[in-house]
């Protein structure tokens, strides 16, 4: 395949993220993993959310992504993160898919409230599991590479560039899903189901198909997060607030790139840090007041400004 | 037999709160077609607002059993003022936007709320349990069962009447009604939507309200009371079916005695045991118990 001009942009941004890697202080490399991670989870909101579904409930596949990594290491004492974060990857999909058979018949609120009540039926079964620590959740051993297991600082850099690399890995897969026939039918969808259905395409198969892919995302964010925090708990990866916050990451970033939902969350991580250290009180109020504003002014997300911006230049 | 007495009684106690957190919910959204997330705000709101009521009111040394009228002042206090602030502050603004959006707008203002919350009462922990202790305890065979908790059910019955009366049999219900089955010919036929909607978001939110404000003698009123009440309250209003009151009423009976169920049995799966009756009651009708299945427009 030619390299298109999407591929150049991948490069340039992992030659940039790399570098950072080196670069930068320790705390922003961590901020920077755990933003990657959350823009993981966002990618896969985006595909729904192009299909006008606003998953409510997104934590369920984050949490089961980091518990996945979190069992394998307790119980089996794997260790390897590439094998783990397949693992977790592959097991929110299956979850999905079982979910996903009850869930793709609804649709709007009941969608976005209904995958909600899911994810709390993770977070009821870890609350109450006293082997896994219940709320209090548990230590996550640190990862080895291949055979490589770096410490400290090394550490720290190594899992930056793996989920660097898954970042841009989804990227470029989320970017070819969404330009084959499969992934445009989103906005097809979005329109007018029913017409849809007439052409002859099954869609609840295809919401179910996005459905799967927005999990084994999904899973992968966890992963990296239980990774980089060193500590998994249901309240920290389960909890349907956590879901409020990838909601809230894909309205900031707005759905119309792949790049956006690494930006937004890079954003959110940021503004979340500074307003935890300044005004802890104060932080769902900023929350809130931001995401009034921008379904008031800037429906179509932060990434809205830039496309604007190139076209008036 | 006595496990199932204590399953039966504590059932239809948690059933009656569920009853009265998520009947408000069930009749905006019948209404207005608005899930409120800000609902468990509300709540908190309300018993924060009742706790402190009490608090003052058993420091001025006034007669014990007038605690009572207070609660229900707060509730109503809080949801008039709180239900008017966000519905004609905020929602009236979005009307005829996408119905995902609006549930955003309202989880917007519950993240707004909370912190409000912070700012107002502070993080420590508000106590008023006058009013439990008051009314004693009853024994029903060899159990002991606090009045106050029994009361609930009472309660929850006299709001589920006024409610269904109010509905059917004044002229404002009907009113009401008929917007529910068709906003647009309502409108057409000369019903004042709007007042419809800012009465129907005001009252909601009073029960939301109240929800609180009989709860804060029950618990330990604490920073965050109110997150985890809006998920139960739309599990209990989905297993009934969106909208229906008499819905609302069967599935907080169904979750509460299940849950009551399970506490005493299997209290490991206590949290979780409420989203799989959902999940079960979905997959054989999906759009609740009482609900219609709406028709899909081409």
């Amino acid at each position: 395949m030619a390299i298109d001009r999407f591929g150049v942009q991948l490069g340039l941004a992992f030659v940039v993220l790399a570098a950072a890697g080196f670069l930068l202080p320790a705390w922003a490399v961590f901020l920077l993993t755990l933003s990657l991670a959350k823009g993981l989870v966002v990618l896969g909101l985006l595909i729904l959310w192009r299909t006008g579904l606003v998953p409510f409930g997104q934590a369920l596949y984050f949490g089961a992504g980091a518990y996945a990594v979190g069992l394998l290491v307790l119980l089996t004492g794997l260790r390897d993160i590439v094998v783990l974060t397949l693992a977790a990857i592959l097991i929110p999909m299956l979850l999905a898919w079982l979910v996903g058979l009850l869930l793709c018949r609804y649709r709007d609120i009941f969608f976005a409230m209904l995958s909600m009540a899911f994810s709390m039926i993770l977070y009821g079964i870890l609350v109450k599991t006293e082997a896994l620590g219940s709320t209090d959740g548990f230590n996550v051993a640190p990862p080895t590479f291949l055979g490589f297991a770096p410490s400290g600082e090394t550490m720290r850099v190594s899992i930056y560039l793996w989920v660097a690399l898954l970042s841009l890995a989804a990227a470029y897969g989320v970017h070819r899903y969404l330009s084959s026939a499969l992934g445009q039918l989103a906005s097809a969808i979005r329109d007018n189901e029913i017409r849809v259905e007439y052409l002859g395409v099954s869609v609840q198969r295809v919401i179910l198909i996005k459905a799967i892919i927005a999990a084994g995302l999904a899973g992968a964010g966890g992963a990296v997060t239980a990774f980089a925090v060193g500590h998994i708990d249901p309240d920290a990866m389960t909890y349907w607030t956590v879901s409020g916050e990838f909601v809230f990451i894909t309205i900031l970033s707005g759905t119309g790139s792949i790049f956006a939902p690494f930006v937004g969350s890079l954003l959110f991580e940021l503004i979340r840090s500074f307003a935890i250290q300044y005004a802890p009180h104060f932080w769902q109020m900023v929350l809130g007041v931001s995401l009034l504003l921008i379904i008031l002014f800037l429906p179509n997300g932060l990434w809205s400004v830039f496309t604007r911006l190139r076209k008036r230049g | 037999m006595l496990t199932l007495l204590a399953i039966l009684v504590d059932g239809l106690v948690y059933a009656s709160w569920l009853f009265i957190v998520a009947v408000g919910l069930s009749l905006i959204f019948g209404v207005m077609k608005i899930l409120n997330v800000a609902h468990g705000s509300l709540y908190a709101f309300g018993a924060y607002a009742a706790a402190t009521l009490i608090g003052a009111y058993f420091n001025a040394g006034w007669a014990p059993l007038g605690s009572f009228a207070v609660m229900l002042l707060a509730a109503v206090a809080v949801g008039a003022i709180l239900g008017l602030a966000l519905e004609r502050g905020l929602l009236r603004f979005m009307y005829g936007r996408d119905e995902v959006i609006i549930v955003l707008v309202t989880y917007a203002a519950f993240l707004i709320l909370e912190d409000s919350i912070l700012l107002i009462w502070g993080t420590n922990p508000y106590f008023a349990f006058q009013p439990y202790a008051l009314l004693g305890n009853a024994s029903v065979g060899r159990l002991a069962f606090a009045n106050y908790d029994l009361s609930m059910i009472g309660l929850s019955v006299v709001t589920g009447v006024l409610l269904w009366w109010a509905l059917t049999h004044t002229r404002q219900g009907k009113l009401l009604q008929a917007v529910i089955h068709d906003r647009e010919m309502a409108q057409a036929l000369g019903i004042n939507v709007t007042r419809v909607f800012t009465a129907t978001f005001v009252l909601g939110a009073m029960l939301g309200a109240l929800g609180g404000a009989v709860t804060a003698p029950q618990i330990s009123v604490t920073p965050g009371i109110g997150v985890e009440v809006i998920v139960v309250a739309f599990a209990v209003v989905v297993i009934g079916g969106m909208g229906s009151i008499p819905g609302a009423a069967i599935g907080a009976l169904i979750v509460g005695l299940i849950r009551a169920a399970t506490v005493h049995l299997f209290p490991q799966v206590e949290l979780f045991v409420i989203y799989a009756v959902m999940s079960l009651v979905l997959a054989f009708r999906p759009a609740g118990l009482f609900g219609r299945a709406a028709a899909r427009k081409i």
